[in-house]
């Protein structure tokens, strides 16, 4: 087999358990859209052209209570913020593809992506990762448009006592144990966690974006300080 | 604002925050301290997205031997720390929760 087939088909892989956390996810936002008045291509046309599932959740609420258009826009760029940590997280690894690379990674780089590759990258890169971010963001784009389309069109059916949601933390957690190398990073994972439980109130994912810069710093200062 | 409109200026304006850094970088100088301080995004917000779903599972802190998540997200921990393996990290926190909304 060809290695850049195999490291696509390896990415598609290690995101196939989020994908069963991600289309329940999928189906109850194509229920919500149309729910809040959305046509069924408005609703599918969201998952493709946005393709940021926190972000489509809450413009629904926001379209449902007839909150005027740039308002939305605006929202939709403070919830997608933490976006910009990712893309200068994995701008390294990315710096010699060219742009055509580039500029199609990026529309996949969400954070269910990101979490999967980064990992990828920081432990066993070759001169194919860039096949396998490729295999990881397009099967978790299709399974994003496909739970989408079956909410949109069936509604949603998913008994909550499945708990389906609770395989994107799990993964999560396997994902971020190697990354937990030593003392700064293990004290910049844990104030980040406080911080994201401290700031959870926050509006539009802000508390995310300030629980990752506080975690971010106390790690450089550590660092800093050896 | 026609509703389409919404979508592509906000979906043009989301693919910006995704290209941005990757697009800038080697073409702006990046400080170097900042460029090593990019080796704690992972752990950062891996975590920031991992502690809330465990001890606030309905939006308000809860840390208790009844907040079921909690325990198997500690087992997920400790399968995750033993075995290096994301399957076994799932199968442990899952079994954990399955069984304990099962048992109590």
């Amino acid at each position: 087999m060809k290695p850049s087939l195999r490291a696509f088909l390896d990415g598609i892989q290690a995101q196939l358990p989020l994908l069963i956390g991600v289309l329940p996810f999928g189906m109850i936002y194509g229920a919500l859209a149309l729910n809040a008045g959305l046509s069924r291509a408005a609703a599918q046309g969201m998952s493709s052209i946005v393709f940021a599932g926190s972000a489509q959740f809450i413009t629904t609420q926001l379209i449902r209570d007839a909150v005027p258009g740039l308002i939305i826009v605006l929202t939709i760029v403070v919830v997608n913020l933490r976006h910009m940590l990712y893309s200068a997280s994995i701008a390294p690894y990315l710096r010699k593809l060219p742009m055509r690379w580039k500029a199609l990674l990026a529309y996949l780089l969400t954070d269910e992506a990101y979490a999967t590759v980064i990992t990828h990258y920081e432990e066993q890169q070759t001169p194919f990762s860039h096949w396998y971010f490729l295999g990881a963001g397009l099967i978790m784009w299709l399974s994003w448009q496909v739970s989408t389309g079956i909410g949109v069109f069936l509604g949603t059916e998913i008994p909550a006592g499945w708990s389906l949601d609770f395989f994107i933390p799990l993964v999560f957690i396997a994902l971020v144990m190697p990354t937990l190398k030593d003392q700064p990073s293990i004290s910049a994972a844990l104030s980040a966690g406080l911080v994201a439980v401290l700031a959870y109130t926050l509006p539009y994912k802000l508390g995310l974006v300030a629980a990752a810069l506080v975690g971010i710093l106390v790690g450089a200062w550590l660092e800093g300080r050896k | 604002m026609n509703i389409w409109l919404v979508f592509l200026l906000g979906g043009l304006l989301t693919y910006a925050t995704r290209l941005s850094m990757i697009f800038l970088l080697g073409r702006i100088e990046i400080p170097e301290q900042l460029q090593r301080a990019l080796r704690f995004v992972p752990p950062a917000v891996l975590t920031a997205l991992i502690i809330p779903e465990l001890v606030m599972p309905s939006g308000a802190l809860m840390i208790s031997l009844e907040n079921f998540r909690l325990i198997a997200g500690i087992a997920a921990v400790l399968a995750a720390w033993w075995s290096r393996n994301t399957i076994i990290t799932i199968l442990a926190g899952m079994a954990a929760l399955v069984l304990l909304n099962w048992l109590l």
